[in-house]
């Protein structure tokens, strides 16, 4: 009998393996020694999946876009910053509130530096983070339903450019500013620049189990412009750090006066020490008036609130909290590999790359060997915390990844190029040309403890020739190189959506088995959500008339409606009662000043219509749901503004 | 004679898996189906292999005019099958306990057996009526009224056992767990029945 037992849990062992063999969708044969072409490396054959997920920045187009590595596929645009017709984000009800700001409705911004939630320095998986340029703001993607879940403005920030990259527990979100202005704001001249304006830093706490943003703490920094930061790392975690230019903090003609200094400034910023002190009691609570929106998974709506006061930190009340890194050349990119110990200041004004030394930093700081300082705070010297210099012989670093075997990938805009070299020999291993003028580049957890060096993914700022030519305007490029030998190797070339400034990757592994298929319509706390169909009705408030209306294939309930008047709002509250994966419903009426709505399984979203015009009017199901999709179709009849015509509705009836 | 009543017993128990697994299971596969539909019967009812899976049956099936899925209270078969099957359980177990007390012949064994091999038989044949029902008697206004090579109205009853293509879905109808539970219940009733003989022949 025990024998028999033995046996059958070798039996089950046997099977479990085999089933876990077969549900490896990767399905990658391994060729060996034999090298195979770059075709077979970028080909993901129909059915399979892809090994990674890369979520590129959309810039100007204020969204984030959804590819797959190594195939280069699009999968998805997120709606982030801008209006998406698409779907109606930012035109449906219940996501214009995302787009607000002290500014009042904003629809559009220049998202730049997405950034995956890490724990423990490793990313995982939980949300992305993007910063909005122009309307400084920074958004909270969920990476389970891939739709923007929360924005929060940023007082006191102009050109919210040095963000939003996360601490190694996703403690805080950082957000620096590109431009220094008055803080507060004031009338004055613009030549008064020079020691009165400031540069604000701001440190925002990530609520560990919603993910709910707060502005912990504002640094008040001095007037320069706040290019790019990265925090610290293992040893170095606790700290963040800040490329500058423009400490010669002129106001105009920056292209010839922010480049007289031979060296600008990494700053060092010691947040665990502003922490403490902040925690303590310390810093200033100022006015300030700054939106933020939250989306409501349940309700599928978000909710503005104005943010009425922000706490400010004067550095010089907060000793041993900021140093300055001389770095020559306006840095631009500021890098920290994954040890945490090296940070790498992309001079984009020259030929090398200068990589500084956290033990020596600390070890400087201890000593206290100060080169003067600015504006009170310590500068070091460049000398004391140099760790090394990359002769790249390139020309315009930019930005630096890392491949977690001890080496780093460097982007050359001016040359055009990316330039692999050894971390600790600074010696140049490998070049290869983009195409063309990189700008970023990605490689997977390439800002973590952890990186997956296999693929970079090179994103240019120039594209001309590379693929058919469609007018003067043009995708970007991108371009994939496969890290995994010695040598770089070109496998792909895609083009990118948007302008992506940065990028961020990962493992599908850690994202594809908690994606979300429907919303459950049992769960849906919509307060115009209808569960059941014989819920359907309509209703006038004066002239405001609500339609809850729900959709399944392939009908919507009601169908037609009476009653309506010339110069009532209408509101359309759809709800879908599909609880099937992947069967939106549309939804789009005749003449409407907004967008489509798309509605998902369990979903409910909200239009408004202003019938303008005595007649019956028509509207339909947008997306193909099913076979009699033609059919899903209804009127509405509008009657003149003293119509004395009641409200009915119907579905079915003659 | 007591091993006898102790398989007795064993192999009637077996057959409560039934309120636990299911009996048999229908999945439904087609092209925008990679991950199949599929419901599993159980003893009281119906219910998805996923959660919403009866609800996107029924949703996909009214295009052809077939009836929604019944509800554990629209079927008289789901109420009484549970009463049924507890109570012939209970008869296998007390023949067992008599069995193993001597009270009774093995030959109860292979009465039971055959009892329930007749009840097993009318209830397939219930549910192939069921199911013919379910697949013909369609909505004269359904949305797609399909016509087959003969030119006769297309039905769309599942298969009892095994595979059938009908239309644009691969319909797999197969027994499941509870079904294997009371095939092997029900082996051992029988093996109840030699082992009481052999036993009687011996002594």
């Amino acid at each position: 009998m025990k024998k028999l037992i033995n046996s059958l849990i070798v039996l089950a062992l046997v099977g479990t393996a085999i089933s876990c063999s077969n549900s490896e969708s990767g399905g990658k044969s391994n060729k060996g020694a034999l090298a195979s072409s770059a075709a077979e490396k970028v080909y993901v054959a129909p059915g399979e999946h892809d090994e990674f997920y890369a979520f590129m920045s959309g810039g100007y187009s204020g969204n984030l876009t959804v590819y797959g590595l190594p195939s280069g596929r699009m999968f998805k645009e997120i709606p982030v910053f801008s209006q998406f017709p698409t779907s109606g984000y930012g035109y449906s009800e219940e996501t214009k509130p995302m787009l607000n700001t002290s500014f009042g409705f904003v629809p559009w911004d220049d998202a730049h530096h997405p950034d995956i939630s890490q724990t423990n320095g490793e990313l995982d998986g939980r949300w992305i983070f993007i910063n909005g340029n122009n309307t400084p703001r920074i958004a909270r993607i969920s990476l389970t339903t891939f739709e923007t879940e929360e924005i929060i403005e940023v007082p006191n920030s102009a050109g919210n450019h040095s963000s939003s990259f996360i601490t190694e527990n996703t403690e805080y979100v950082v957000a620096g500013t590109r431009f220094s202005v008055p803080i507060p704001q004031k009338d004055m001249p613009i030549k008064d620049y020079k020691s009165n304006f400031k540069g604000s830093l701001s440190f925002i706490s990530v609520d560990p189990e919603h993910g709910h943003m707060d502005i912990k703490f504002q640094l008040m920094m001095p007037g320069f412009n706040y290019d790019l930061s990265h925090p610290g790392r293992d040893k170095s975690h606790g700290w963040f750090f800040f490329t500058t230019y423009n400490t010669e903090e002129a106001n105009s003609l920056l292209e010839v006066n922010a480049s007289q200094n031979d060296k600008d400034f990494i700053a060092a910023v010691n947040w665990k020490k502003i922490e403490e002190y902040v925690n303590n009691g310390g810093g200033t609570m100022m006015p300030a008036n700054y939106a933020h929106n939250v989306y409501d998974e349940s309700t599928h709506t978000a909710t503005t609130t104005m943010k009425k006061e922000v706490l400010t930190v004067d550095p010089l009340k907060v000793p041993g909290a900021v140093y300055f890194l001389p770095t020559p050349k306006s840095p631009h990119g500021c890098d920290v590999d994954p040890s945490g110990q090296y940070i790498i200041g992309n001079g984009k004004l020259s030929a090398d790359l200068t990589v500084h030394s956290f033990d020596k930093m600390i070890a400087a700081i201890e000593a206290e060997k100060f080169d003067g300082e600015a504006y009170g705070i310590p500068i070091l010297k460049f000398e004391d915390v140099l760790a090394g210099t990359v002769k790249s012989g390139g020309l315009g670093p930019l930005h630096t990844e890392f491949d977690g075997k001890g080496n780093a990938y460097t982007t050359f805009f001016i040359s055009s190029e990316v330039v692999k070299w050894k971390l600790g020999t600074w010696e140049v291993i490998d070049r290869k040309p983009t195409y063309y003028s990189v700008g970023h580049l990605m490689i997977p957890g390439g800002n973590s403890r952890k990186p997956f060096g296999k693929y970079v993914v090179a994103m240019n700022k120039i594209t001309k020739d590379r693929y058919l030519p469609v007018g003067p305007e043009m995708e970007h490029s991108a371009q994939i190189y496969d890290i995994s030998g010695e040598k770089m190797e070109l496998i792909y070339d895609f083009p990118t959506h948007g302008e992506p400034h940065y990028a961020a990757g990962c493992p599908a592994e850690l994202l594809k088995n908690n994606a979300k298929k429907i919303y459950r319509l049992d769960e849906n706390k919509h307060p115009y959500a209808i569960t059941s169909p014989d819920q359907a009705k309509v209703e006038r408030k004066g002239n405001e008339v609500h339609i809850y209306m729900s959709t399944i294939r392939s009908h919507f309930t009601p169908d037609n409606i009476e009653g309506v008047k010339v110069g009532d709002k209408v509101y359309f509250h759809i709800t879908n009662h599909e609880q099937d994966f992947d069967v939106p419903h549309g939804f789009s009426m005749i003449g409407q000043n907004s967008s489509e709505l798309l509605i998902m399984p369990g979903q409910t979203k909200t239009n408004t219509w202003e019938p303008k015009k005595v007649g019956v009017w028509p509207f339909y199901c947008t997306d193909f749901c099913s076979a009699l999709h033609q059919e899903m179709q209804g009127y509405i009849r509008v009657s003149p503004a003293d119509s004395d015509i009641e409200l009915s509705w119907s579905l079915g009836e003659d | 004679m007591k091993n006898a009543g102790i398989i007795m017993i064993v192999g009637s128990l077996l057959l409560l898996g039934l309120f636990q697994f299911p009996l048999w299971t229908i999945m439904l596969g087609a092209p925008q189906y990679p991950e199949p539909l599929g419901m599993h019967i159980f003893v009281n009812g119906i219910r998805g292999v996923s959660e919403f899976d009866v609800q996107n049956i029924n949703g996909l099936n009214h295009y052809i005019g077939m009836k929604v899925l019944p509800t554990a209270d629209e079927m008289w078969e789901f109420q009484a099958f549970p009463k049924i099957l507890i109570a012939i359980v209970s008869l296998g177990v007390i023949i067992g306990i008599l069995m193993a007390m001597k009270k009774i012949s093995h030959n109860w064994a292979l009465i039971w057996f055959v009892a329930m091999s007749i009840l097993g038989i009318l209830g397939m044949y219930d549910f192939n009526l069921w199911m013919y029902d379910y697949g013909t008697n369609l909505d004269p206004n359904a949305i797609m009224k399909l016509m087959d090579a003969d030119g006769n109205p297309m039905t769309y009853k599942p298969p009892l056992f095994g595979f059938q293509k009908l239309l644009n879905f691969d319909v797999e109808s197969l027994p499941n767990v509870g079904a294997y539970m009371m095939f092997v219940g029900m082996s051992l009733t029988v093996l109840a029945f030699f082992v009481g003989r052999k036993s009687a022949t011996t002594t």
